[in-house]
């Protein structure tokens, strides 16, 4: 099988406010089309693991590879940009520019990397916020939506250009039982449809359960 | 990095707090017009004076100096100090004041290329006697309408013409204080005598004004001839020559090659009024002083303001950055704010700087005796404002750079982990 990402014998240790080590020799890999649950108490150091394989968090030992190639090592603008072509991240909470309308939050990103014109981009966005069921409220300013509404649009802004891997910490978080639903389907078509990977961190068995993977942290450490 | 994406986020980010931008623009605003305002008025003065100046200051006069240090006749023949000599009262030597060969340098710097205007007088100390009253003045031998090419003396008549001393061979013209003092006025005869006895009775045809006191309570202007014959001299006797150039800057350079080639004194405008310059370089770096430290002080509000906004943006900041923004788009994004802010102020600032600068250029100004003016003096160059304008983004720009740069540098996992 095609690996998408591989972790290489991670190690993360905090040193403040005490010497904690979060992270224990992580190994593990990841299928292209794998839609994967990360589960663990809170604590366990899933989101960690989360942020660091995300590249945003670059204080680590060992390595990641991200379709082939090595992130570890790469300065902070080199990582910006390969997660702008290759990551789509939706944060625990939805984390939507408040100045600007929900088609523009989520047009910024291919704006960035300028692989389509911007009629494109407009048009691909309308796309992925129907997908997401909140198209009506495209031209609202982020700030005036719900939080349910917010993170539907924080999940089209990651799906916007098309990334190989799409990492969730909690994405179904803050929706109802409906739009859980929904978001889960949309995720698992893109996983089987579409060949993405997605890795979510999650509390809920419900959503855990319908993933292909389930990987459990305990204390630093996957459990088998 | 500015591009049109990051130019777009800066631009909802300032229209979305439209009166904290209103503020910062109004800071650099302040500090651009008082800039204008002052640099136009100052220059305005300073030209104003330099124009004053040279109404009576021709670019250089090259004159015979009567201080020129002489050797005691002794001292040459017996050189050094092998011998102890001792000379009571040497007293300066008989010499007469003129420049000799003057006819020579005058057509020869008539020939020059960087010569506009030259033209030779012979000067002296005189006693005006009119009654009772005798006053000591000085009387110029000049040919008058080469005086009015550079001084325009003709604007500066208070009665009578100028060409009524070329008609008449005896005639005077004479500063108005002189003129007061004894009790003189047009159409009056004056008896005018030299230290060496010459005495002669002149006939004042009109009466000039110069607004320099000096000048007009001491001279007059008398055809050369009738100056060189009360001198007792001859056609070719010259004291002085005055000589315009075309570019009034090359006035030290030149003076010092005359001085060289002709072994006279040569003394450049800039030289006869040097304390006058002196305070136009004082009025300048004031200006800027002033000017500076309110734009200063607007940098500083700008800075202030900048890294408030960082503060509160500090989320979008790790969002951005966490969808693929590099640190230098962050600094663009708010550089390129404050840029806007420098432009929107400092375009305002011109604006206004303009408006105070026309309406004190057309306030009335009572310029008195001295000077002939009806309004204050301001000088609209459109330099200033270019310069204003580089002023008001260098500064903004410099005062964004350092919160921009913290910016930059933000951590996003930090952030966004909360």
């Amino acid at each position: 099988m095609d690996k998408v990402l591989e972790a290489i014998n991670l190690n993360k240790s905090f040193t403040d406010p005490v010497e904690f080590q979060v992270l224990k020799n992580i190994n593990f890999s990841v299928n292209r089309g794998e839609f994967l649950s990360l589960m663990g108490k809170s604590g366990s150091g899933k989101s960690t693991l989360l942020y660091l394989l995300s590249t945003m968090d670059t204080a680590y030992e060992g390595q990641v590879i991200v379709n082939g190639q090595l992130l570890t090592g790469m300065n902070q603008d080199q990582l910006s940009s390969f997660r702008n072509e290759h990551i789509g991240f939706v944060f625990q909470f939805h984390f939507l520019l408040p100045e600007f309308s929900c088609l523009e939050n989520v047009m910024i990103p291919a704006m960035k990397l300028k692989k389509w014109s911007m009629k494109e981009i407009e048009q691909r966005a309308l796309a992925k916020l129907e997908l997401l069921g909140v198209a009506d409220q495209a031209y609202k300013l982020a700030s005036r939506l719900s939080g349910g509404q917010q993170q539907r649009v924080a999940i089209a802004r990651a799906l916007i250009n098309d990334p190989a891997l799409i990492m969730g910490d909690e994405p179904t978080g803050n929706l109802d039982s409906h739009n859980s639903q929904n978001v889960q389907e949309i995720f698992r078509d893109l996983a089987n449809k579409q060949q993405q990977t997605i890795i979510a961190v999650t509390h809920d068995a419900e959503f855990a359960r319908n993933t292909d993977r389930i990987i459990e942290l305990s204390d630093g450490e996957i459990l088998k | 990095m500015i591009n049109r994406l990051n130019i777009r986020i800066a631009r909802t980010h300032l229209l979305a707090k439209k009166k904290q931008t209103t503020v910062a623009a109004l800071g650099v605003t302040f500090g651009i017009a008082m800039f204008i305002y002052m640099i136009s008025v100052m220059t305005g003065v300073n030209a104003l004076l330099e124009d004053t100046m040279l109404m009576n200051t021709p670019h250089i006069r090259l004159y015979n100096d009567v201080t020129a240090e002489r050797p005691a006749l002794i001292d040459s023949y017996y050189p050094g100090d092998s011998l102890m000599k001792i000379i009571y009262h040497q007293r300066p030597k008989q010499s007469k004041r003129n420049i000799k060969g003057a006819t020579q340098i005058l057509s020869r710097l008539k020939a020059d290329k960087s010569v506009a205007a030259v033209s030779a007088q012979v000067n002296s100390q005189v006693f005006y006697n009119y009654g009772p009253v005798q006053l000591n003045g000085t009387i110029a031998g000049v040919d008058i309408l080469a005086e009015d090419v550079f001084f325009d003396l003709q604007s500066k008549m208070k009665a009578g013409h100028i060409s009524e001393l070329s008609a008449n061979r005896d005639g005077l013209i004479m500063g108005i204080g002189l003129a007061k003092k004894l009790n003189i006025k047009k159409g009056d005869r004056v008896t005018v005598s030299t230290p060496s006895g010459g005495l002669q009775a002149f006939k004042v045809v009109g009466i000039f004004k110069t607004a320099v006191g000096a000048i007009d309570d001491q001279k007059s202007y008398a055809n050369t001839e009738s100056v060189q014959k009360i001198l007792e001299e001859d056609s070719r006797y010259f004291t002085e020559i005055q000589i315009k150039l075309k570019d009034i800057n090359l006035a030290n350079p030149y003076a010092q090659m005359l001085r060289k080639q002709y072994g006279y004194e040569a003394q450049d405008w800039e030289t006869a009024n040097a304390t006058i310059l002196q305070s136009f370089v004082i009025r300048n770096v004031m200006t800027v002083i002033v000017a500076g430290t309110l734009l200063v002080v607007a940098g500083f509000g700008i800075y202030n303001i900048m890294n408030m906004t960082i503060y509160n943006k500090m989320r979008d900041i790790a969002i951005l950055k966490a969808t693929g923004f590099a640190g230098s788009d962050i600094k663009g994004i708010f550089m390129t704010q404050s840029v806007i802010i420098g432009l929107l102020g400092g375009s305002l600032g011109l604006i206004f700087g303009y408006i105070f600068s026309y309406l004190t250029s057309k306030a009335p100004f009572d310029g008195g005796d001295v000077l002939s003016i009806d309004t204050f003096p301001v000088n609209m160059d459109y330099r200033f404002y270019i310069l204003g304008m580089v002023f008001g983004v260098v500064t903004t720009a410099l005062a964004a750079y350092f919160p921009s740069r913290k910016a930059a540098k933000i951590d996003p996992v930090n952030i966004l982990r909360g």
